[in-house]
């Protein structure tokens, strides 16, 4: 049973952090538990790896304690946090077999023979690795010895935690479909807690109970994937979940209505007390702004993009480029258009923090 | 310029790794080479820069046959999935670079950088060197330096591959934009179904060395010819059914009955595959015309803006789309509606039937539709 709790962890790579600007990771508070699987999401440079790094132990934050259950390891070294990890690149033993590779880490826990077979086997038949068992390591495509590093990370049953860094780098993308829901199906299957650091939101959405996003060493939101979606906390979570991102207006708001230019719109709760002098922002994703032939605001269409399974319409709206969804039984689209936007799936956004309007 | 390849072929120690390729490729074209790993596409478009002569049929260019001149007697520029930039000079001299062996004057090379820079934002960044730069600069520097040649044929190898979906997102827009006023020949290689339908143009589908379909972009989407451009251009994977068709009956490989299966009405008695995407399936039953399949949940994948519930329907799992972000329990029990006007059929040589309008073979059509 292991628990992690980051206490007011922060890392700075140089060596006199003077301001929040020196910190690559600035301070968190959290605590991850057991059988949970938690994603670190976010773009290159954004902190998630340094992140990980504090946890494996290959980086010795600068400031926080770091707790496995009750017992700090911030300084302990990376083979005494008994943890597995498994990497962007497959790391394998070419000349052992694909077996004798997924029992490598129990051998050299002196299991008995018996119990290292069945969590072999175990492991093996939930990758789809059963028939390749007996065959040596070599030889083996990226893909297969990359499900092989994935084996032995989740092999033992006893880690404290199983670490991932962006695993799937190297698998194409047909395979990633099924890999991706292995991965789940195995979290599933086993107690363990897990954390999967990556830049791809499918990944983490698909993976992870819980996402941490972050953006420029700071974790902006820590969230299940529908909250992530439906109620982005921070503008960079609307931005960066969902393909494409959220539509931000720079907005007036007055109670229950927002004035965009020079048109105005219902919102889905009442904004009275916002905070003054602040950029205030209103943010809907396209798949809450939709084009229609009733009443509606009045756009002008830049260009549709036809993605097969739905149609994208870029649109003004006055000024403001707005991506929008285009309902399927609308056959074509002229130069204009409406637009009707869903109240309960609009937020406001102040110096980009969503606020909690009043309900109405 | 027209760029045509002729039943191209090449053959490495004995093995045909690229088979009989037809295409016709006209000025000003989007022409995407669709496949996963290993279908081919860098081959070709070794073949078409000259880095490598076809061991059979011809490439022509206007006209005039080409097949055996080497890349630096042709007009090619080529961006490579992995950013390949001097790293000891700055943004500009790698801009500049292929300007400097043509012999221009100083002012037109510095004009023809900062034209670049200025399309693809880079501005601001031209003194600075490539390793302070992002990924996502470091290859709009890359494809700076293709546009500043102003080649008659720009080949981009997977351009984006390497780079976060976020930057994916903003340079796919861009990218055909900003070649497109070039006038030249645009050739994109992507594994990924979505990059081929947000840029649009022409898409070739490839499977081991081989021209599967070509066509606009979104007719090959929507009446894939053979189940090969089905399955490449289908992400999540296309969900599919054996079925045996025999008079007016259709059964599933467990001998069930399927109502609805019109797509086969006209087709002779046999085995058939039916397939269809993960978006003409959904969990609600919506409006007439759905074929039902009882199944379980086994998992769900959320994309961010979609949800794809994977259903186990006892002779296969398929993929179906939820909009929105919603996850559906374990082993939960649901019903797959199936909207029937969208199942496509197959034969079992994996050739299309019963479609609406028939694809062109690969060898009549000419891809280079005009953006």
């Amino acid at each position: 049973m292991t628990r992690i709790t980051l206490d007011r962890i922060a890392h700075s790579y140089g060596d006199n952090p003077r301001t929040e600007a020196d910190y690559q990771l600035k301070p968190l508070q959290h605590v991850w538990e057991q059988g949970s699987a938690y994603a670190l999401l976010g773009p290159s440079g954004c902190g998630k790896t340094t992140l990980l790094n504090v946890i494996s132990g290959l980086v010795i934050p600068s400031e926080g304690r770091l707790l496995f259950d009750d017992v700090d390891v911030t300084h302990l070294p990376t083979e005494q946090r008994n943890i597995a990890q498994v990497f962007q690149f497959p790391v394998i033993y070419d000349t052992m077999t694909v077996a004798e590779n997924l029992a490598f880490p129990l051998k050299n826990r002196r299991l008995p023979r018996l119990v290292i077979d069945k969590r072999v086997a175990e492991i093996a038949k939930m990758l789809d690795l059963t028939a390749d068992l007996g065959r040596p390591a070599r030889g083996l495509s990226a893909d297969a010895k990359q499900k092989i590093s994935l084996g032995r990370g989740l092999v033992r049953s006893d880690v404290s935690a199983v670490l991932f860094d962006e695993p799937l780098t190297v698998i194409d993308p047909a395979l990633k479909w099924e890999l991706r829901s292995k991965l789940k199906a195995v979290h599933r299957a086993f107690d363990l807690l897990m954390i999967y650091v990556t830049h791809d939101q499918i990944e983490a959405l698909t993976f992870a109970d819980k996402v941490v996003v972050m953006n420029d060493g700071r974790a902006v939101q820590i969230g299940a994937p529908a909250e992530l979606f439906y109620r982005p906390e921070h503008t960079f979570v609307g931005y960066f979940i969902g393909s494409p991102g959220m539509n931000f207006m720079p907005a007036q708001v007055d109670a229950k209505r927002a004035r965009v230019g020079s048109h105005e719109f219902d919102l889905g709760a009442d904004y009275t007390d916002l905070p003054k002098n602040r950029s205030i922002q209103v943010g809907v994703r396209p798949e809450f702004v939709t084009l229609t032939s009733g009443p509606g605001l009045p756009v002008q269409v830049r260009r549709i993009a036809d993605l097969g399974r739905k149609r994208l319409a870029y649109v003004n709206l006055g000024d403001h480029p707005i991506i929008a969804s285009v309902p399927h039984e609308m056959e074509s689209v002229g130069d204009t258009a409406n637009i009707s936007i869903d109240p309960a799936n609009t937020h406001v956004y102040v110096a980009d923090v969503r606020q909690q309007g009043a309900p109405v | 310029m027209t760029f045509v390849l002729n039943h191209v072929g090449l053959e490495v120690s004995g093995v045909r790794v690229i088979d009989d390729i037809c295409l016709a490729l006209e000025p000003g074209s989007l022409n995407i080479l669709l496949g996963p790993t290993l279908a081919g596409k860098t081959t070709i478009m070794r073949l078409m820069a000259g880095l490598d002569a076809p061991t059979s049929g011809r490439i022509l260019l206007d006209g005039n046959d080409v097949t055996g001149l080497p890349v630096r007697k042709r007009s090619v520029a080529m961006v490579y999935q992995q950013f390949v930039n001097y790293p000891s000079l700055n943004i500009y001299e790698n801009i500049a670079s292929p300007l400097r062996v043509v012999g221009l004057t100083k002012s037109e090379v510095d004009a023809r950088v900062r034209e670049a820079a200025r399309v693809l934002r880079l501005e601001n960044l031209l003194e600075r060197m490539p390793a302070q730069l992002s990924g996502g600069q470091q290859q709009r520097t890359a494809i700076a330096r293709a546009l500043v040649k102003r080649a008659g044929l720009v080949l981009l190898d997977e351009p984006l591959a390497n780079l976060d979906y976020k930057l994916r997102e903003d340079l796919r827009e861009e990218l055909p934009r900003i070649f497109s006023r070039t006038g030249a020949i645009l050739v994109y290689a992507t594994t990924e179904p979505s990059e081929a339908l947000l840029l649009g143009g022409a898409t070739i589908t490839l499977r081991e060395g081989r021209v599967t379909q070509a066509g606009p972009t979104s007719h090959v989407y929507r009446d894939p010819a053979n189940i090969d451009a089905a399955r490449v251009f289908s992400d999540p994977p296309l969900n599919e059914l054996a079925v045996t068709k025999r008079g007016a009956a259709v059964v599933d490989a467990k001998g069930r009955p399927l109502a609805q299966a019109d797509v086969l009405s006209e087709a002779p008695d046999g085995a058939y595959r039916l397939a269809f995407r993960a978006d003409a399936a959904s969990l609600a039953p919506a409006g007439n015309d759905r074929m039902t399949f009882p199944g379980k949940v086994v998992v769900t994948e959320i994309s961010g803006s979609e949800s794809f519930v994977h259903v186990d329907v006892g002779v296969g799992t398929w993929v179906c789309l939820v909009p929105g972000v919603h996850e559906r329990t374990p082993e939960q029990e649901v019903v797959v509606h199936v909207d029937a006007a969208r199942v496509l059929a197959f034969d079992a040589k994996g050739q299309r039937v019963g479609a609406t309008a028939s694809a062109p073979a690969p060898a009549d059509v000419n891809p280079g539709e005009k953006r």
